[in-house]
C-alpha cells in the first residue's frame, strides 16, 4: 500500500524488535472468537487511474450538476475566487489538527480569530464562535442556548424557517423538555404572521425567525425583536443565504440576541449538501453560554500577541455532561474557506455580490410575473429568492423544464408543504446570467397550458 | 537558549484588518447585465444595512495570498511530519481523494435536485454505506451525522427510541441511565445528556480495563439504557472482555454503544458487530483519512444492528433494482440530525480511501498502525513510566511520573517535543491517568521517523534529569512562547476591533 511508508522487510524487523514473529500476533489481545476469519468483502485496491475513472463515471450520472440552476433554499451557487481553494489546500491548513498546541498552530488560530471578527461584523453581533456543523445544527444549538439563558421551556418558531432546520431542531430538543410551537405565515405578505405572534408569553424562551425567510421574504426583524423582548424572550434569527448580509440590515442592529447562519454562500461548493459551515453569534453577555470553540487573544511572557482556544470550561472535554454542547470537531477548513472568501471579496465585493443578487432576482421576478398564468403570491420585499405560483403543478412543470429545456427552474414547494402544489421557489444569484434568466422565462412561458 | 526569529517579515503578519487600506479590492464581478431598479423600490431603507460594512477588510488579491501563506507557515501539519496525537488518528490525507471530491459532477451538485439527476451521488452514499456495514459487521448505516459527537448523539437517541418502542413509554422512562467509563472522551457524556440520559461513570481497573464488577453492580439497578464503550479503549487497550461486557449490558436490558474513534486498530481484523455491539459511530476524518482541516469538517456515520435500523435518521438512501433513491417513510426514525444528507464531500473522500486500499490494504494499514504503536511502546518503556502492562493496540499511554520528580511535567515534555520538530502527543487525556501522554503514530510513519521520535523523547528524558529548566521553559524554537491562557480566559478578547473602539471599550 503506497500510503504506508514501511516496507514488508522493515515491518518484519520491527516485529522482531517488539518480540513478535508474525503480524497476526499484534492482535493476540483480541479473543479468537471475535477475530475476523476472512478478508473483508471490499474489492481489491484500485490504482489512481482506475479510481479516477470510477469516480468520473459516477459524477457523470449527476446530470443536474452541469445545468443552469435556480435552486436555492439553503444552498446557493455563488462565485468563489480561485484563491479560496488554492489557499485552503495548503498542507499547513488542510492537514493540521484542531489547534490544541498554540505555539505551532498560530496560522489556524489567527484565521479563526479573523473568522469570528468577520462573522460579528456581518451579523452585527458582539461574539461569534469558531463554527458549527452547518446552519441547521447551529439553529438547534441556538434553541438549546435560549433555554439555558432564560430557563424557559417554550420556543416559538416561524413556519417560514427552512423546514429541514426545523426538523433538526425538533430532533435535538425531543428529550430536552423544550416544546417547539410553529407560527403561521401571513399568506398575503409571506412573512411571519403578526397576528400569530400573540402566542408569545412569559413562558417563551425564544422566538425563532429566518430572514430572508424560506419563501425569500425579508422579515421585519426589528419589530419581531421588540415583540420577543416585550415578554422577556430572546430573538433568534436564522440566515440561510449569507450573501444577504451585504445588503440587508444586520440582525444584530435589529435587536437579535442570537444569530445563526449557513456560511456556504461564502466560497463553499454545493457538494450535495455538505460540508458547509454554521455561523453562530450572540451578545457578549451570553459568551459563556455559547456552544463550541472560541479563539481569543493571548500574550506570551515577552508580550508577543498570539491566539488560543479559550473559555474551554464550557466545553465537553472539561465539563463533560454539563457542557454547553457536545460539539468537538467543527468545520475548521470550511470556516477558513469562508474567511478567505470574505476577505478577498472584502467590503466592496460582499456589497456588490448582494446588490447583483437582488437586482437579478428582481429582474427575474418581474419577467415571470408578466407571464400569463404566473403570479408572485407574496408581497413582502425580497432579496434573491421568491415564490412563483404556476398555472399547473409545480413539480411536473419543473421536471419538464429540466428535460425539455435543460434548466433547473427552482424548488417545488410540495416537497415540504401540503397545499402548495403549484408554488415553487426561485433563487437568482450573481452567477445566473441574463441569458439564463431569459431562458427560464421562455421555458416557463412554453409551459402555459 | 535559541533566539526566536520574530524579526522576519513573514513571522510578523498582522491581522487582515490591520493590513486593510480603503480602496483596495481583491475581486472583480462581471458588470450587472440586467436593468437596474432603484434599490428603494426593491427593499426599503429601513431593511437595508446602513453601516456600509464598516470594518470589513479592503485588500487586494495579493494581500490575501501573502497573508494566508505567511500565517500558514506557523502551523504544524501531517505533511510536515509525524503528528502523534492519541485518539486523533492523524494519518496521511491523500491528494487523490481531494481531486475526486472536486470533480464538478460532485462539487457543483445542489442537494435539492431531483434524485434521478443525482444518481452518481446517491451511488457514492450507498456504496460507502455497504462498505462501512461490512467493516463494522453492522447492518444499518446512516451517513448523516457531521462529526463523531454528532454520531454519538444520533446513536444514543436511537437507543432511547428503541427502548421506548420495546418497553413502552412508561416502562422506558425507568431506564434513563447511560453508563460511561471514567476513561471516555468528554463527548460521550455530553451526547448522552442531549438524549436525556443521566450519566453514571464505570470505574477502570488498575490494569486499564472496564471494571466488570462495577458494571454488574450498576446494571443490577434495572435503570440502565446502555453502555458507551470505546474499544480499544482510550488507554489503547483492547477490552478483551467485550463479549462478557455486552452480555452483562444486554442481560440487564440495555444496549451497547461503541465509540468508534479507535477503529484504526480494528479495520479488517475484528468487527464491532461480531463482538455484540449494537450501535457505533465512525470518524471518517480519523480512520478513513478525510482531512482534519485544523478542526473539521468531520463526518460521523452511525452503524447499527438490524433491530435498531428503523430508528436511524431520515432520509435513508436505498436501492430499488438499479435505481437509488431517498426513503423518507421511516415512522420510527429519531428524525433528521442535519439538513440535507451529511457531509457528502467527506463521503466521496472516504470511499476513495477504501477503494484505494482494498480489503488487503485496509488490513495492512491496521497492522502497520498497531505495529508502529508497539514499536514506540518498546522504545520508550526504559525512559518513561508506562502505567499499563497489557500490550497496546494503535496507541500507547505513558506518564510523567519519573520526570515529575524533577519538576518536569507532561505539558513541559510536550512543549519540548516541539523543539525537536514533532507535534506533541495528546496530553492529560485520559483523565484517569495522572500526567497522561497518549501517543498514536498511525500507519503513516516510517521507521526512521519513529526512531527520531523515540530518540527525541529519550533526549527529553535525559534533559529532565540533567537540565530540567530547559524543558520547563520550552518551546524555544517557535515564533511565540507559551501563551498566558489563564489571562486570555479571564478577560476574553474574541474579536478584533478598530483602535479607537478598542480603547473606548
Amino acid at each position: 500500500m503506497r500510503y504506508i511508508p514501511n516496507s514488508p522487510a522493515e515491518r518484519e524487523e520491527m516485529l522482531r524488535y517488539v518480540g513478535l514473529e508474525r503480524a497476526e500476533q499484534l492482535f493476540d489481545s483480541l479473543p479468537a472468537d471475535i477475530r475476523l476469519q476472512k478478508p473483508l468483502a471490499v474489492p481489491s485496491a484500485l490504482s489512481e487511474m482506475e479510481l479516477l475513472e470510477k469516480f468520473n463515471r459516477m459524477a457523470s450520472r449527476n446530470t443536474a450538476a452541469t445545468r443552469p440552476s435556480f435552486l436555492g433554499a439553503g444552498a446557493y451557487s455563488h462565485y468563489a475566487p480561485t484563491i479560496v481553494d488554492h489557499l485552503i489546500t495548503r498542507s499547513e491548513f488542510f492537514t493540521a489538527y484542531t489547534p490544541y498546541q498554540p505555539e505551532i498552530s498560530q496560522g489556524t488560530l489567527q484565521a479563526i480569530f479573523e473568522f469570528q471578527t468577520l462573522v460579528c461584523q456581518l451579523t452585527g453581533m458582539e461574539v461569534a464562535n469558531a463554527s458549527m456543523y452547518d446552519g441547521s445544527t447551529a439553529l438547534a444549538e441556538a434553541v438549546l442556548m435560549a433555554e439555558r439563558i432564560t430557563r424557559r421551556k417554550r420556543v416559538i418558531v416561524s413556519s417560514a424557517v427552512h423546514p429541514e432546520y426545523l426538523a433538526v431542531a425538533d430532533t435535538y430538543v425531543q428529550h430536552y423538555g423544550v416544546e417547539i410551537e410553529r407560527l403561521e405565515i401571513d399568506e398575503e405578505t409571506g412573512r411571519t404572521s403578526k397576528e400569530a405572534l400573540k402566542a408569545l408569553d412569559d413562558k417563551t424562551a425564544a422566538l425563532v425567525v429566518q430572514s430572508p425567510n424560506f419563501f425569500g421574504c425579508i422579515e421585519d426583524v426589528a419589530a419581531l425583536a421588540e415583540r420577543a423582548h416585550s415578554v422577556g424572550a430572546l430573538l433568534v434569527v436564522a440566515v440561510t443565504e449569507s450573501a444577504s448580509f451585504g445588503l440587508l440590515r444586520s440582525p444584530g442592529s435589529c435587536g437579535a440576541d442570537i444569530v445563526i447562519a449557513e456560511g456556504q454562500s461564502f466560497g463553499v461548493p454545493l457538494s450535495f449538501g455538505g460540508p458547509y459551515v454554521g455561523l453562530f453569534a450572540t451578545r457578549e453577555k451570553y459568551a459563556r453560554q455559547i456552544p463550541g470553540r472560541l479563539v481569543g487573544e493571548a500574550y506570551d511572557k515577552q508580550g508577543r500577541r498570539g491566539y488560543v482556544l479559550t473559555l474551554a470550561t464550557r466545553e465537553q472535554h472539561i465539563r463533560r455532561e454539563k457542557a454547553t454542547s457536545n460539539i468537538c470537531t467543527n468545520e475548521g477548513l470550511i470556516a477558513l474557506a469562508a474567511t478567505i472568501y470574505m476577505e478577498t471579496m472584502g467590503r466592496r465585493g460582499i456589497e456588490e455580490t448582494a446588490r447583483q443578487c437582488a437586482q437579478k432576482a428582481a429582474y427575474a421576478a418581474r419577467r415571470i410575473s408578466e407571464l400569463k398564468g404566473y403570479s408572485l403570491p407574496f408581497s413582502a420585499p425580497r432579496f434573491n429568492e421568491f415564490v412563483v405560483r404556476a398555472p399547473v403543478k409545480a413539480e411536473e412543470l419543473l421536471s419538464r423544464l429540466a428535460s425539455e429545456r435543460n434548466i433547473t427552474g427552482g424548488l417545488a414547494l410540495s416537497r415540504y408543504y401540503e397545499g402548495r402544489d403549484t408554488d415553487f421557489l426561485v433563487c437568482v444569484t450573481e452567477t445566473n446570467s441574463r441569458a439564463e434568466i431569459d431562458a427560464l422565462v421562455e421555458g416557463l412561458k412554453s409551459q402555459i397550458p | 537558549m535559541i533566539n526566536k526569529v520574530t524579526s522576519h517579515i513573514s513571522q510578523n503578519e498582522h491581522l487582515i484588518f490591520e493590513r486593510s487600506q480603503g480602496g483596495r479590492v481583491g475581486y472583480r464581478l462581471p458588470p450587472l447585465d440586467v436593468d437596474e431598479t432603484p434599490i428603494d423600490e426593491l427593499i426599503p431603507a429601513e431593511l437595508r444595512r446602513d453601516d456600509d460594512l464598516e470594518g470589513v477588510p479592503e485588500v487586494s488579491e495579493v494581500d490575501v495570498v501573502r497573508h494566508f501563506t505567511r500565517i500558514s507557515t506557523w502551523n504544524y501539519s501531517i505533511d510536515l511530519g509525524m503528528y502523534p496525537l492519541g485518539s486523533c488518528t492523524m494519518k496521511y490525507n491523500s491528494r487523490l481523494n481531494e481531486k475526486v471530491a472536486r470533480i464538478p459532477g460532485f462539487a457543483n451538485l445542489h442537494p435539492l435536485v431531483h434524485e434521478t439527476d443525482a444518481q452518481g451521488a446517491l451511488e457514492v452514499i450507498y456504496e460507502l454505506q455497504q462498505y462501512l456495514s461490512e467493516i463494522t459487521g453492522l447492518a444499518g448505516v446512516s451517513l448523516q451525522p457531521a462529526a463523531g459527537a454528532h454520531g454519538e448523539m444520533t446513536g444514543v437517541m436511537m437507543i432511547r427510541a428503541f427502548i421506548d418502542a420495546r418497553d413502552g413509554r412508561e416502562e422506558s422512562a425507568k431506564r434513563r441511565t447511560m453508563l460511561i467509563p471514567d476513561s471516555a472522551h468528554g463527548t460521550n457524556p455530553a451526547s448522552a445528556m442531549l438524549a436525556g440520559f443521566t450519566v453514571k461513570a464505570i470505574r477502570s481497573t488498575a490494569e486499564g480495563f472496564t471494571d466488570l464488577e462495577h458494571l454488574r453492580e450498576l446494571c443490577a439497578k434495572g435503570d440502565v439504557a446502555g453502555f458507551m464503550l470505546t474499544n480499544p479503549n482510550t488507554l489503547g487497550l483492547f477490552e478483551k472482555n467485550i463479549r462478557e461486557i455486552c452480555d452483562i449490558v444486554h442481560g440487564a436490558g440495555g444496549l451497547v454503544y461503541m465509540d468508534g474513534a479507535n477503529m484504526n486498530a480494528l479495520v479488517g481484523v475484528a468487527r464491532p458487530g461480531d463482538m455484540g455491539v449494537d450501535v457505533i459511530h465512525l470518524n471518517l476524518h480519523k480512520t478513513f483519512s478525510t482531512p482534519h482541516g485544523g478542526g473539521g469538517p468531520g463526518s460521523g456515520p452511525c452503524c447499527c444492528t438490524k433491530e435498531l435500523e428503523p430508528f436511524l435518521p431520515v432520509p435513508r438512501v436505498v436501492k430499488d433494482g438499479n435505481v437509488f433513491r431517498f426513503d423518507y417513510d421511516r415512522p420510527q426514525s429519531i428524525g433528521r440530525v442535519k439538513a440535507f444528507y451529511g457531509n457528502f464531500g467527506m463521503m466521496v473522500r472516504a470511499l476513495a480511501y477504501i477503494l484505494t486500499h482494498g480489503a488487503e490494504g485496509l488490513r495492512e494499514a491496521t497492522e502497520a498502525a498497531v505495529l508502529n504503536a508497539r514499536y514506540i511502546a518498546a522504545g520508550l518503556v526504559s525512559d518513561y513510566d508506562k502505567p499499563f502492562e497489557a500490550p497496546p493496540m494503535h496507541e500507547v499511554v505513558f506518564t510523567d511520573k519519573r520526570q515529575s520528580r524533577k519538576g518536569v511535567h507532561t505539558l513541559d515534555i510536550a512543549k519540548r517535543l516541539i523543539d525537536y520538530g514533532f507535534h506533541p502527543m495528546t496530553i492529560y487525556f485520559p483523565l484517569i491517568v495522572q500526567g497522561a501522554m497518549l501517543i498514536e503514530p498511525t500507519e503513516s510513519v516510517g521507521r526512521q521517523e519513529l526512531d527520531q521520535f523515540i530518540e527525541a523523547m529519550r533526549s527529553i528524558a535525559r534533559e529532565a534529569k540533567e537540565n530540567p529548566d530547559l524543558v520547563v521553559g520550552a518551546p524555544h524554537s517557535t515564533r511565540i512562547g507559551r501563551l498566558d491562557e489563564a489571562a486570555a480566559a479571564r478577560r476574553p478578547v474574541l474579536r478584533w476591533k478598530p483602535k479607537e473602539a478598542a480603547s473606548a471599550a
